[in-house]
């Protein structure tokens, strides 16, 4: 995974609540076995509106996505956390996530910022109003600064280590090898088993 | 203080516990399918790992399985590339696997359970959200994305912080035609699609209890649309009753030791619950939802809601789209909604009791003219006990379609999806746009709602049928 450290881009503002998985990133994509090449499904039936935030000129080569509340619902697809990547987001701000899509997002580097719903709508405003404001998103400082906006926010400090230093999970876990060792010989032999080794 | 339920399974799989770090979890049974684990499988070989314990581990196909002409090769060439990547990969590190054609193969959340492996008192991933539907037995089951796939494979455990608990507790009978999918559908309309974010959410209550291990799982199945990872129900005779003689479950001297360790699982008298929500069963009615997203819903006998009487901002908003994604109006009565297409199956609604419930309604009756119905069972095995009690031809002689065992119309991976503007009642559980295929209008439905909407052409309870006359018998 790589390090995230702080991120300033232009930002795509999207008024919608309950942005799914789905919409995200269609399910026929997901036939796909590698971990790029997503770009084109994001928001695809969305994508087909000249008019959608996403295709307006003054929005190409934003990196900051600024949501409505409980987005990434629904499916736990990974590939709609590598769609918002291959496509340019380095980060997504909303006042609430999905828990899984949170969970996959915070392990491919891509920050999902949890903000109250007021300073997202001040957030909707100023990048409406100006699309070339730009908006600072500083995991050290943990902070998001834009014109006029200066808000703290939260991230457990785990997870914010983690994403600092670009760590990756598996072998974190493989240090502790001898606790899991432990705890498989006490396991019950009433558990179940697939097969028989 | 005592403990909750949750809290009782999570403590007993806590392999390492360290300040300012998450709990580190053991997981007892690892579900794969073919979407999510192919980038999980190409990560253990990048990095030179095996799979940690393959004895549990298993995997099956379904997203991507058509439901006919199983016997000839998958026609899109995208999927049968995922399905034979799951089969190189399966052979290539030792899974155990069942695909297309093997008598255990199905929704990856009907198989678990039925061979027995999802038990009591276990934890329960699978790299898909409805592994929730595994709750019903008292384990802890959910979803999780590839990273996650890769990381169990390798290391049969989790980083995980412990979530919030929430009791839902539901108390009272259930009138008649009212089942558990009417419930779930309200409780998420009650707490929205974000109310259970952050939480386990426990069901309980007399209600509850009273229920078969098939409406358990749709109950648990559908935690995550009210944006909860886990949904439980705390094991009790019904349950081992469902388990007892099943292929994995345990056999003598070790079915005594599970049980008495089974008997333990429930919350203490004195547990602490974070949040809780109380419903009456017998104030509920069969329930559809109008929108696009499954806290969109409302009792059938309803209108449709109208986005201004909406207070919250965003909720007016999501509900002016969705009336416009549906092609709806407000203040349309739900009943006079007609469909095009009728769906029964999915790891919500297609398992055998729900073969049964649908099935029963169509007993002598037909589908209406210009309504498609497809019948998908969840698993080989809930279509050759299907066949055996004669629902297949119940199905067929009304006029739907049988199919083979998959995901079906659930989601658009497969054959089976809606053209553009078409409508459903449909027995799965998201009615996202575009869910079961581009542009599709997707009713969230009881199979018995289902069975009801494809007699009368519009979305109608098992009440509306009284007219119609059944040949049944004769």
């Amino acid at each position: 995974m790589e390090a995230f450290t702080t991120h300033t881009g232009r930002a795509v503002p999207l008024r919608r609540s309950n942005v799914d998985t789905d919409q995200i990133i269609p399910a026929h994509w997901l036939k796909k076995v590698t971990r790029d090449g997503f770009e084109d499904g994001l928001f695809e039936a969305w994508r087909k509106d000249p008019e959608f935030v996403l295709n307006r000129p003054e929005r190409q080569g934003a990196t900051v996505l600024v949501a409505g509340p409980d987005f990434g619902t629904g499916s736990s697809r990974e590939h709609a956390v590598w769609a918002l990547q291959n496509y340019g987001f380095q980060a997504v701000i909303s006042s609430r996530f999905a828990d899984i899509f949170r969970g996959n997002s915070l392990k491919n580097g891509l920050l999902t910022v949890v903000l109250p719903q007021e300073t997202v709508d001040a957030l909707w405003e100023l990048t409406e109003a100006d699309p070339t404001a730009e908006v600072t998103v500083d995991l050290e400082a943990r902070k998001v600064l834009a014109a006029g906006i200066d808000a703290d926010f939260e991230l457990d400090e785990n997870a914010r280590w983690r994403l600092l230093n670009g760590l990756d999970d598996i072998s974190l876990t493989l240090q502790n090898e001898a606790d899991i060792a432990a705890y498989e010989a006490a396991r019950p032999a009433f558990k179940p088993r697939t097969i028989t080794v | 203080m005592g403990r909750t339920l949750a809290e009782k399974v999570w403590d007993d799989h806590v392999v390492r516990r360290a300040e300012g770090e998450p709990d580190l979890l053991f997981i007892d049974l690892h579900l794969l399918h073919e979407v999510t684990s192919p980038q999980a499988f190409d990560g253990l070989r990048q990095n030179g790992r095996q799979v940690r314990r393959l004895d549990l581990t298993i995997a099956t196909e379904d997203h991507n399985t058509p439901t006919l002409d199983i016997d000839k090769p998958i026609a899109d060439p995208v999927s049968r590339a995922q399905l034979e990547t799951l089969r190189k990969n399966c052979a290539e590190f030792g899974v155990r696997l069942h695909p297309l054609g093997d008598v255990e193969q199905g929704v990856v959340h009907v198989v678990g359970p039925q061979l027995g492996l999802t038990q009591p008192g276990t934890t329960v991933v699978c790299g898909d959200s409805h592994t929730s539907t595994h709750g019903a037995f008292g384990a802890l089951a959910f979803g999780i994305g590839t990273s996650q796939v890769e990381h169990v494979l390798a290391t049969q455990t989790l980083p995980l912080a412990r979530p919030k608990t929430m009791a839902i507790t539901v108390d009272g009978e259930l009138p008649e035609d009212v089942t558990a999918k009417d419930l779930i559908l309200a409780i998420i309309a009650k707490i929205g699609t974000g109310g259970g974010q952050g939480y386990i959410l426990e069901y309980r209550g007399s209600a509850i209890e009273k229920l078969s291990m098939e409406a358990r799982m749709t109950i648990c199945n559908m935690s995550i649309e009210a944006g909860a990872r886990a949904g439980m129900i705390a094991p009790d005779e019904t349950t081992f009753a469902y388990l007892k003689g099943r292929a994995h479950a345990p056999e003598g001297e070790d079915w005594d030791a599970a049980v008495a360790y089974w008997k333990t699982l429930k919350s203490d008298e004195d547990a602490v619950f974070d949040a809780e929500v109380v419903i009456d069963a017998a104030s509920l009615a069969p329930f559809v939802t109008w929108g696009t997203n499954p806290g969109q819903g409302a009792p059938l006998s309803a209108n449709v809601p109208d986005p201004a009487s909406y207070e919250d901002a965003s909720e007016r908003l999501a509900a002016e789209k969705a009336l416009e994604y549906m092609g709806l109006t407000a203040g349309q009565p739900l009943r006079d909604i007609k469909v095009d297409t009728v769906f029964v199956g999915s790891c919500t609604n297609g398992r055998i009791e729900d073969l049964r419930n649908a099935a029963s309604l169509l007993e002598g009756r037909k589908v209406a003219d210009g309504v498609r119905m497809l019948v998908v069972p969840g698993s080989v095995r809930v279509a050759l006990q299907a066949v055996e009690e004669g629902l297949d031809k119940v199905f067929k002689e009304a006029g739907a379609e049988w199919r083979h065992a998959g995901c079906s119309m659930c989601l658009g991976m497969n054959p089976d999806q809606l053209a553009p503007g078409e409508r459903s009642a449909s027995t799965s559980n998201r009615n996202f746009e575009g869910r079961q295929g581009k542009g599709g209008r997707t009713h969230l439905v009881s199979p018995q709602v289902a069975a009801a909407t494809a007699v009368l052409g519009h979305l109608a309870s098992p009440a509306d049928l009284s007219d119609v006359a059944t040949t049944a018998g004769v």
